[in-house]
């Protein structure tokens, strides 16, 4: 399975990605933000970090970056693109999945295990997964998604919110919103369910001497799915 | 304008310092020139009133790659593998600016580390703020960690340790220490001595602007009431283009294009290439109107004084810079041919064709003003003679709440998360612990690193804090497992030029020397700052160590939580029951005076060795050494951390039980061991030596203490938590 992961300027989660998909099976390959073409892929991964320093708004500048007129075709195609926590902003800035992602509500950067709970599993990433409630890692100060009420309409209709902010036990309430998210939304797909945006890095999550290994879970189950 | 005397003064030199200036280039300067002077010869950049008690330092040892005297010390890690560290204050801006003045003191360590070719990959940091009820802790407190993890986060290395504190000695000057480890192949190291004639010396990273100017003279003089006047000295932060700037020089690094790199930081253009210049014995002469400016009209002594960050200089090969620049515009980073080296020995500055300094490198240098301060020894104090009825009022649960929720002694939780500890996937120990743990990526090996600091201590006597602190960075790094190598240290003190501060440096000094020494724990780089003091009120002294310790088997990594019930708890040193400046006599009994613990180099080492050789029989299932607060708040955290419980033996000691729980005795730690290993465990320590207690057994939810006494976890996590929180968001 042959994965891609973009390095954008100012980009600093690529090379955890690149450790993540090589450990779990897949053969990546580094693809420069300047670059006009993506290798052959059977995954897209935007990974975390401040693109362009988060200058202008997170996100906004590394979506009109020259590879990502490229990104967006393969993902139009049905091809599967995950964005984690940089890479989710940069998704929403392209408009491949709907909303936006606001300033933390506590307007403070937070870098912590949060446990998130799976809506969906009718979708290549999630499909086949044992488990509905995994502990991930978040970091990052603008996670705060929000979108309109039309919007949520949509999202809720065809069922896109991918995981959502909860307790160890599920249960999705105020107290255990990191951020101040819309209805604790953590993750969010296209129409398509082809392109995932989340906040939490599952591959953090992939060594119990590290701070856990339910991002292992993922990324086999995901490479499974793929094959 | 004209340079005379006064206007030496202004730039903070003495007129003596001045004269002496006239009579080694034998004419009066020109403006450029004497900024040029004032900028070298200040305390931050000559280290005068310190050179001559750094000299005691012990820095050698047959793990040091690099003692102090680069941009960062080196120490050997084994298997070609090399760490990269260094510790250095941004105490003066942070005041100023707090956002900025943190943020770049975090650009500034990070780019220390990586001119050496070392990929950074762990920041720690040593913040002290004045008293919370000072009206302005709460807000330099959240601007300096905003802008700690501003800069950190936006650069991709984790923040694995730390340190706060708050006391009111630091209510006019708080002091900001950020450090870095970076990881660098032995063979692909990068130092700053410049060598051979005519090759191109090269200016890479952001524009030059108007910023910082005089900022090292700034961290090189006392507040007063004028401080806001001061905010144009404070440098302006990106990291963004710091990390361009990172990824584009270990590039540049991994061909064979560099001679020299050394980056700009205090006093800038200035001190980076005088001192590429001096290492090197060779002359540079630099074309101003090459350098890339963010302004018009930047003038010769504007350029050459500016701090504006993320920049370097480097001397490359000739031939190789057409190979560089590409390298540089890939990363949208400025590029610029600005000199060559010469065979001159001095520097030379042109602007617009014309000369506009030319100075022996040497003058600058070897020849800048060094002095041997008065300095006043301090007196042991005596000690205080507690009574039982002094303790026979106070309940031990009561104490336990205060000394847990203390804001000294509390969880810094709320600041550390927001710091990103865990990006670059190998972090296995996070904040929290007595050491920070990174794996060496790709391999079985794992880096401990922690801060430390005892001002208290050093403030009642300064020869025995020193000691202290550098035994307490020993023990943080044996706690997790971790053989300790070498440190780094920041010596935060008042004005040199009071004999009383004075003196407490060179006490503290004189105690790390003879610490590390013992320990063979060599001090390899390293940073003074000086007048930390607000008109006559100086800060208490506090020499900041960072240590740096190896774990060859990251698997035998040891963390503080209590694991598994049933299991023993052992105290491994021996509890005299010393009270005096411990947190329990300055809190609860509010008696400021007496000495500080006496530290015992023998047993510090002794005790952690044998700890050591615990740890690597797999003896060990947690441990946690006893500092601030006593035994009881250290088996309080342990508690906490592991969500378990212990049940308290009654003392054999014949000492008073709030003696017992609360003193500060040096060279302690509590371990957690299967009882069915005890046999051997006492016979290793027996054979080495140790004292050592049967402390308790671990139970569920817990801490009983005796029959009258008990505390629950949940009792025990709501004293510690919550005070950093309420009091950041009352």
């Amino acid at each position: 399975m042959k994965s891609s992961v973009i390095t954008f300027p100012g980009s600093n989660c690529d090379r955890d990605m690149d450790v993540a998909l090589k450990k779990f099976g897949f053969i990546n390959k580094m693809v420069w933000h300047d670059d006009n073409e993506l290798p052959k892929s059977d995954l897209v991964v935007l990974p975390g970090g401040f693109s362009y320093g988060d200058y202008l708004r997170c996100g906004s500048m590394a979506s009109k970056s020259r590879i990502m007129q490229s990104v967006i075709n393969f993902a139009k195609s049905g091809g599967l693109v995950m964005g984690i926590c940089n890479g989710f902003q940069i998704l929403v800035e392209t408009g491949l999945v709907p909303g936006v992602l606001l300033r933390n509500k506590y307007l403070e950067f937070i870098c912590k295990n949060v446990h998130v709970k799976i809506d969906n599993k009718e979708n290549p990433y999630f499909k086949n997964l044992d488990n509905n409630i995994f502990e991930f890692h978040i970091a990052h100060n603008e996670g705060n998604y929000f979108c309109t009420k039309d919007q949520l309409k949509e999202i809720n209709d065809n069922s896109q919110v991918a995981i959502y902010y909860c307790n160890e036990k599920g249960q999705i309430d105020d107290q255990h919103n990191p951020n101040g998210s819309l209805k604790n939304i953590a993750g969010i797909f296209n129409k398509e369910k082809n392109v995932l945006g989340m906040m939490p890095h599952p591959e953090r999550m992939i060594d119990q001497s590290l701070s856990g290994e339910d991002g292992s879970l993922f990324f086999k189950n995901l490479i499974n799915n793929i094959k | 304008m004209l340079v005379n005397e006064k206007v030496a003064i202004e730039h903070g030199l003495k007129a003596e310092e001045y004269k002496k200036i006239c009579d080694l280039l034998k004419r009066v300067p020109n403006l450029t020139e004497l900024g040029i002077f004032s900028a070298m010869w200040n305390e931050h950049c000559s280290y005068k009133s310190s050179r001559l008690h750094l000299k005691k330092l012990p820095t050698k040892g047959d793990k040091v790659i690099q003692g102090p005297g680069e941009n960062a010390g080196v120490i050997d890690i084994e298997d070609n593998d090399a760490i990269v560290f260094k510790i250095e204050s941004h105490n003066h801006p942070s005041f100023i600016e707090p956002y900025q003045g943190a943020a770049t003191g975090v650009g500034g360590i990070m780019r220390d580390v990586f001119t050496m070719g070392a990929r950074p990959i762990a920041n720690l940091n040593s913040i002290h703020f004045g008293s919370p009820q000072n009206k302005k802790t709460k807000n330099l407190l959240r601007g300096v960690v905003h802008g700690i993890g501003g800069y950190g986060n936006c650069m991709g290395v984790p923040t694995i340790a730390g340190q706060t504190t708050f006391d009111s000695s630091y209510n006019g000057n708080i002091l900001v220490n950020a450090m870095t480890l970076g990881l660098v192949k032995k063979d692909k190291i990068f130092y700053s001595k410049a060598a051979g004639l005519n090759k191109p010396v090269i200016y890479v990273g952001s524009k030059t602007g108007r910023d910082g100017i005089h900022g090292a003279s700034m961290a090189s003089a006392s507040f007063d009431e004028k401080i806001e006047e001061k905010k144009p000295t404070v440098q302006v932060g990106d990291p963004f283009t710091e990390k361009l700037l990172l990824e584009a020089c270990l590039e540049l690094m991994a061909g064979d294009s560099i001679i020299a790199i050394q980056d700009m930081g205090a006093a800038g253009l200035t001190s980076s290439s005088i001192e590429m210049a001096s290492k090197g014995s060779l002359g540079i002469r630099i074309n101003l109107n090459e350098v890339p400016c963010r302004e018009t009209k930047m003038t010769p002594y504007e350029i050459m004084l500016s701090e504006s960050q993320e920049r370097m200089l480097i001397v490359l090969e000739n031939g190789k810079e057409n190979h560089a620049k590409k390298i540089f515009d890939k990363w949208n980073l400025d590029f610029a041919v600005i000199g060559k080296t010469t065979k001159s020995k001095n520097i030379e500055l042109f602007f617009n064709d014309e000369q506009v300094a030319n100075i022996p490198v040497n003058t600058l240098v070897e020849n800048s003003p060094m002095y041997d301060r008065k300095w006043k020894k301090a007196k042991l104090p005596k000690k205080n003679k507690f009574k039982n009825e002094d303790f026979n009022n106070l309940k031990i649960k009561d104490i336990l709440k205060k000394i847990l929720s203390n804001h000294n002694v509390c969880s810094k939780e709320w600041i550390w998360q927001q710091y990103d500890h865990t990006v670059m996937g190998d972090t296995i120990q996070k904040p929290g612990g007595d050491s920070g743990v990174v794996k060496v990526h790709g391999t079985n090996k794992a880096v401990a690193a922690s801060v430390d600091s005892s001002a208290v201590y050093c403030w009642a006597h300064p020869l025995t804090g020193g000691k202290q602190v550098v035994a307490e960075s020993w023990r943080n790094l044996i706690s997790v497992g971790a053989k300790p190598i070498a440190i780094t240290n920041c010596l935060n003190f008042g004005s040199p030029e009071n004999e009383e501060n004075m003196g407490e440096f060179v006490e503290c000094v004189q105690g790390i020397t003879e610490a590390s020494k013992y320990l063979n724990f060599p001090v390899v780089s390293g940073n003074v700052s000086f007048y930390n003091q607000t008109k006559e009120m100086g800060i208490k002294p506090t020499p900041v160590i960072g240590g740096v310790g190896l774990i060859k088997d990251y698997k035998k990594m040891v963390t503080m939580k209590f694991k598994e019930v049933s299991n023993l708890v052992l105290i491994v040193g021996k509890t005299e029951g010393h009270i005096d400046q411990s947190l329990f006599a300055r809190t609860i009994l509010d008696e400021k005076n007496g000495p500080p613990p006496e530290v015992n180099l023998f047993n510090e080492k002794n005790n952690g060795e044998s700890i050591l050789e615990l740890i690597k029989k797999d003896f060990i299932k947690s441990a946690h050494d006893i500092s601030l607060g006593g035994l009881l708040t250290a088996v309080s955290k342990m508690c906490i951390k592991g969500n378990k419980g212990i049940k308290l033996n009654k003392s054999k000691n014949l000492i008073n039980e709030i003696e017992y729980f609360f003193s500060e005795d040096q060279g302690r730690y509590i371990i957690e061991i299967n009882p069915t290993d005890f046999k051997e465990v006492s016979k290793i320590l027996d054979k080495n030596s140790v004292h050592f207690e049967e402390l308790g057994i671990i139970i569920d939810k817990e801490l009983i203490i005796n029959q009258k006494t008990k505390v629950t976890i949940d009792e025990l996590k709501s004293y510690n938590t919550n005070w950093l929180k309420n009091f950041m968001s009352s």
